[in-house]
């Protein structure tokens, strides 16, 4: 028996909530087509159990290890290299593109003025269009551009990364407090020192990491594009499977793991040094 | 003239009158206190003057021009040449005291110099001077988020003065410091003021410190000017009256426990 003293006002929203997100949800499952029920199917579970055996012992001759450095070490070149032009566009265009370098903004109390909003809002659009295209589709026409191979790739990474980065530095020297950099304008500085001593040494642990981790997202979508023929390992995992290769599959995989290990490791070496 | 100001009002803009119909004018290198209780509009009118508040109504000429009749890039200049210094400076908080400090004269540097300057401090010496007459410079190196508000609040004053202003302005530049300490930084202000001959103008919440090192007292309550008199003539009487305060009274009466939380503006 519930009494008025045990009786919680917050249980009959958030049960309704619960109720609601289910009946939302349903309809979407059925639309994705899932049904848990293919992966008992005896023939299913035969063939993918057969492919998983063939995971143990993952592939390691010395022909294929040679293979598979230098697929990684494209991947990483891939990645980085596309990493490195995404941030030659995307520093400029987040410092455009930021309403916290507002020269008018910086007196108390007032709004940034019209001319800046005139820079900011196209600076805007351009990276929203960059990045509303994913980088396999951008790798898909640059294949047919470019013709197939890892500059395919490299330019994919660049356009969609410049856009998903200046988005989101634009928005962390926003989120970052103020007052540093306001002051030193006020004190006459210009956008860029004001930049340089007020938001960066706030801004400079939350910037490195998040870069990481976007590197880390390249690697991985320069595998997904080495599916559509931009090299590296996306290109070898893809072959070995369609050979069946289960061992050779395994290998790649674990070096993926590897990949992610090392960049999560280098990020939280990089964070230390900067916090 | 260092500092005009003719009728001027000030509404921040959630519709508070921070400032009604300020007359006011200081001579170059005269030393002004501003007095008065909290909210009375001292660092609303300081930041009128170091041009960071554009004021709604009236008229504002600081150094012999008026700053919001200029563009943005003669205002920057302008800028440069008035050091205002903060309560709680806005020092990040990873920033080592040194950069801090040599960051005063961003606005004087390019960009090249200032850039450089963050790689490796190009005045070293400049800085150490200036926080040992603080008594600072054992933390030149130190990281803005190992001191104190005190310490912090004398890192302020060295970026101030390394900036070296026509016009200082100081906002409570003392009032996380000890007595002894607060009257010593006081007296480094006001003798670099008169040295250099710059134009110093603080608000200060201790009285005692206003009368003992400014020769000018501006008493301002209500955002008006209620007096503006020298030292000698500020009587215990006129800062009764500046001081006084109706809701402040001993006992809390029973309209106050009927709304206790009444927004703060």
């Amino acid at each position: 028996m519930l009494s008025r003293h045990h009786r919680d006002p917050a249980a009959l929203p958030r049960l309704l909530l619960a109720a609601l997100a289910v009946l939302l949800l349903w309809p979407g499952i059925r639309l994705a087509e899932l049904n848990p029920g293919v992966l008992f199917d005896p023939a299913v579970s035969r063939s993918t159990g057969a492919f998983l055996a063939g995971f143990w012992p993952p592939a390691h001759d010395r022909d294929f290890l040679a293979l598979l450095w230098d697929a990684t070490l494209q991947t990483l070149a891939i990645a980085t290299a596309g990493m490195f032009l995404a941030l030659v566009l995307a520093v400029p265009a987040s410092l455009l593109a930021s309403r916290a370098l507002s020269l008018s903004a910086a007196s108390i109390g007032a709004r940034p003025g019209w001319a800046g909003t005139c820079v900011r809002w196209p600076v805007r659009g351009v990276l929203i269009f960059l990045r509303s295209v994913p980088e396999i589709v951008w790798a898909l026409l640059f294949v047919r551009a470019v013709g197939l191979g890892p500059t395919a790739g490299v330019l994919a990474i660049a356009i969609t990364y410049a856009g998903m980065l200046g988005k989101v530095y634009a928005e962390i020297y926003e989120s970052i407090d103020q007052r540093p950099a306001q002051a030193l304008m006020r004190a006459g500085a210009g956008r860029l020192a004001a930049f340089a001593y007020g938001t960066l040494p706030a801004a400079a642990a939350e910037l490195m990491s998040y870069t990481v981790y976007r590197w880390e997202c390249a690697v991985r979508a320069s595998v997904v594009m080495g599916f559509v023929g931009a090299g590296g390992l996306g290109q070898q995992i893809d072959l070995s499977m369609r050979m069946f290769a289960s061992a050779e599959v395994a290998s790649i995989l674990l070096t993926f793991i590897v990949l992610v290990l090392f960049a999560d490791l280098l990020s939280r070496v990089l964070r230390g040094r900067f916090t | 003239m260092t500092l005009r100001l003719t009728a001027v009002d000030l509404r921040h803009r959630n519709g508070v009158q921070a400032l009604r119909d300020v007359h006011l004018n200081i001579a170059a290198g005269e030393r002004v206190a501003i007095i008065g209780p909290s909210g009375a509009g001292k660092s609303s009118l300081l930041n009128v003057l170091a041009t960071a508040l554009q004021p709604s109504a009236g008229e504002l000429a600081v150094l012999g021009v008026q700053p919001w009749q200029l563009s943005s890039r003669a205002r920057q200049r302008l800028r440069a040449r008035i050091g205002l210094i903060h309560q709680a400076p806005p020092l990040p908080p990873r920033q080592r005291v040194v950069t801090a400090v040599l960051a005063g004269k961003l606005g004087q540097w390019g960009l090249g110099k200032s850039l450089l300057n963050l790689l490796h401090p190009v005045d070293i010496a400049g800085a150490r001077a200036l926080l040992a007459r603080l008594d600072l410079d054992d933390k030149l190196f130190a990281q803005c988020q190992q001191l104190s508000g005190g310490q912090l609040q004398r890192v302020g004053i060295a970026r101030a003065l390394y900036q070296q202003p026509e016009l200082l302005l100081a906002d409570e530049p003392v009032s996380a410091m000890d007595p002894r300490l607060a009257r010593h930084t006081l007296d480094l202000l006001c003798q670099h003021a008169s040295e250099q001959r710059v134009t110093l103008v603080a608000s200060l919440h201790t009285v005692e410190l206003a009368l003992a090192c400014f020769p000018r007292i501006i008493g301002v309550r209500d955002g008006r000017i209620a007096f503006d008199l020298s030292a000698a003539e500020v009587t215990p009487q006129r800062l009764d009256d500046l001081y006084a305060n109706a809701q402040l009274s001993p006992a809390p009466t029973s309209a106050d426990t009927a709304t206790p939380w009444l927004p703060r503006c």
